[in-house]
């Protein structure tokens, strides 16, 4: 299905060379962005990433430029990169689209900001449930070692980097920054209380920069193309492209790399060919943690500023949408089941919190569930969201309470009689 | 085809293991993965010889080897098959693969075949969902499947 709208930045080489070889990624442009860079000022770069409007593509959203000026400026024995490659959103797979087909690009980027921000180190972190990624990057890594363009004196230009590969074990919550950081150190992967933030006491308390693998991929562009061009993308205040990934009840179970003012409708419609099976009954934007939206709020734009007005989420650009024989609320169940099995049981709002919130569920999917039960579920989900440890536990109601706002008589109408 | 010994069965014990990993920050980690990748499950008598590889209670391997999910103490089958339970692969019918699968091997979720072959359990998603539903065997996943290819992709094990 061609996409009109589709800007294929991030994903350029998709497709178009084999990521196997160094090669075809030199001949395809690769590393002169990296060239370029070393030949700057590291506040040139962070300058011109600021520039860029470039947020992060995790699902938090913070400005990359802001990030990295945080912990630019600090003395330190040792700083580190780590790329957040712990995908674990459910309908997400727009980092392993980059991992497996143009791994260079991830290692050129890392470069790039570990010379901006002075780390002369960086871990990729990729999910367990990744293994042909983690040999990707493995083999890019070596080819890029080999070739010069990683290990000591780049390119000669005095900065050394490398990059080393850390696997991760199946925990949803480690894609938590600060989770990521202990699972590096041989930890569990619980997240720290923030402050200090990462930026400043990271891995093994170094100051330490997280990005996630597709905010990375944007930054060689950005590099090669100027900051002002990036920004002159999409949204005003979200620019750039996103990678969004379809599932469910679309005839199109497919990703599309699109400007960040298209919008919500376009993307269901014009590129996933509109609802299968049924008519539309409501899209999940963000993965698990996104707000469950109704056909109402369709014409908003996917940036990240709209969609969280609008009171969902963008997320990590999953895009699950159900068609109208779907039983919404068990649905909300199978999601609150996921945060229960999730929960790290570090701080208590989210350890007990998911557990009852999916136990409601159970109970009003199974008619036993009263007004009362309701109520509580309710006050409890708030709870959650403000006094959560970390971002797991804060966002976990978010298909509960969005089903409540949005699609409240689909779960009253189970309610105990 | 480059070998990365974080997730590709070689050969060792889990005395070779350990000490690949002994002089590396954070090394527990990626010493739990290479026991896992190799005998599938995190043997008890591991436990020990990590800690006094690591220099760290038996109490604190224990706490990383239960954290993460991949990972099981004790013994599992020689292949680990892994639905995902997640919404996606949940509405795209999960249950009835789940099923078919459990009538093949005569195992359910959490069991493990009798000789030993597969071990059966449950995952959250894996990144595939333009294939939903899906499932994966020692971590490789399969895209597309339905219940009457479950029999010629097993019998490659």
């Amino acid at each position: 299905m061609v996409f009109a709208k589709e800007q294929r930045l991030v994903l350029k080489n998709y497709g178009k060379i084999d990521p196997a070889s160094l090669e075809e990624y030199l001949a395809a442009g690769g590393y002169a962005a990296l060239k370029k860079a070393l030949a700057m000022n590291p506040d040139q770069i962070i300058g011109e990433v600021k520039r860029s409007g470039l947020r992060g593509r995790g699902g938090a959203s913070f400005p990359t430029g802001l990030k990295w000026s945080f912990t630019a400026p600090l003395q330190a024995v040792q700083k580190y990169i780590v790329c957040n490659a712990d995908e674990g959103e459910p309908g997400t797979y727009k980092d392993r689209l980059i991992m497996e087909h143009d791994p260079h690009l991830l290692v050129e980027a890392m470069t790039i900001a570990g010379y901006a921000v002075g780390a002369t180190k960086g871990y990729i972190y990729i999910r367990g449930e990744y293994p042909q990624s983690q040999a990707s990057l493995a083999r890019a890594i070596e080819n890029a070692r080999a070739a010069g363009l990683m290990g000591e004196n780049i390119l000669d230009s005095g900065f050394d980097f490398d990059l080393e590969i850390r696997s991760g074990g199946f925990a949803f919550v480690c894609g938590e920054e600060t989770a990521i950081i202990e699972s590096i150190e041989g930890k569990r992967g619980e997240p720290r209380v923030r402050p200090p933030y990462p930026g400043v006491s990271g891995l093994w308390g170094q100051p330490t920069v997280v990005n996630n693998v597709e905010t990375l991929a944007n930054i060689p562009g950005i590099l090669n193309r100027g900051g002002e061009w990036f920004a002159r993308i999409g949204a005003a205040k979200y620019p750039g492209t996103k990678i969004l990934t379809l599932s469910g009840d679309v005839a199109n179970k497919a990703f599309v790399e699109a400007p960040t003012d298209t919008t919500l409708a376009e993307v269901i419609n014009d590129f996933g060919g509109g609802v299968a099976g049924g008519k539309f009954q409501a899209v999940q934007v963000g993965g698990n943690s996104g707000g469950i939206l109704p056909e109402a709020l369709l014409n908003i734009p996917i940036d990240f500023d709209s969609l969280l007005a609008a009171g969902g989420s963008l997320g990590t650009g999953s895009v699950f949408v159900m068609n109208d024989t779907r039983d919404l609320a068990e649905a909300v169940k199978t999601m609150m089941r996921f945060f229960a099995h999730e929960s790290c049981g570090k701080c208590t709002p989210c350890r007990e919190g998911c557990r009852r919130l999916a136990d409601f569920m159970v109970k009003l999917c199974a008619g036993n569930a009263t007004a009362k039960d309701y109520q509580t579920a309710a006050g409890l989900a708030q709870v959650m969201n403000q006094t959560a440890l970390c971002g797991l536990g804060q966002a976990a109601p978010t298909p509960f309470q969005t089903a409540m706002r949005f699609f409240g008589d689909r779960l009253e109408t189970r309610l105990a009689k | 085809m480059m070998e990365n010994s974080f997730i590709s069965p070689a050969k060792r014990s889990v005395d070779e293991i350990i000490a690949r990993f002994q002089g590396v920050k954070g090394g527990l980690l990626p010493a739990l993965h290479g026991i896992d990748a190799e005998y599938r499950a995190i043997p008890e008598q591991a436990l020990v010889k990590l800690a006094q590889a690591f220099d760290i209670p038996v109490s604190q391997v224990y706490g990383a080897a239960t954290f993460y999910a991949k990972f099981a103490v004790g013994k599992r089958g020689r292949n680990i098959i892994r639905f995902c339970e997640s919404a996606p692969c949940h509405i795209a019918g999960a249950a009835e693969l789940i099923a078919a699968m459990e009538k093949h091997l005569g195992v359910k979720i959490g069991e493990t075949t009798g000789d030993g072959k597969f071990t059966l359990e449950l995952t959250q998603c894996v990144g595939a969902c333009h294939s939903a539903p899906v499932f994966t065997i020692n971590e490789q996943p399969y895209f597309d499947v339905t219940a009457d290819m479950i029999p010629d992709i097993l019998a490659r094990f």
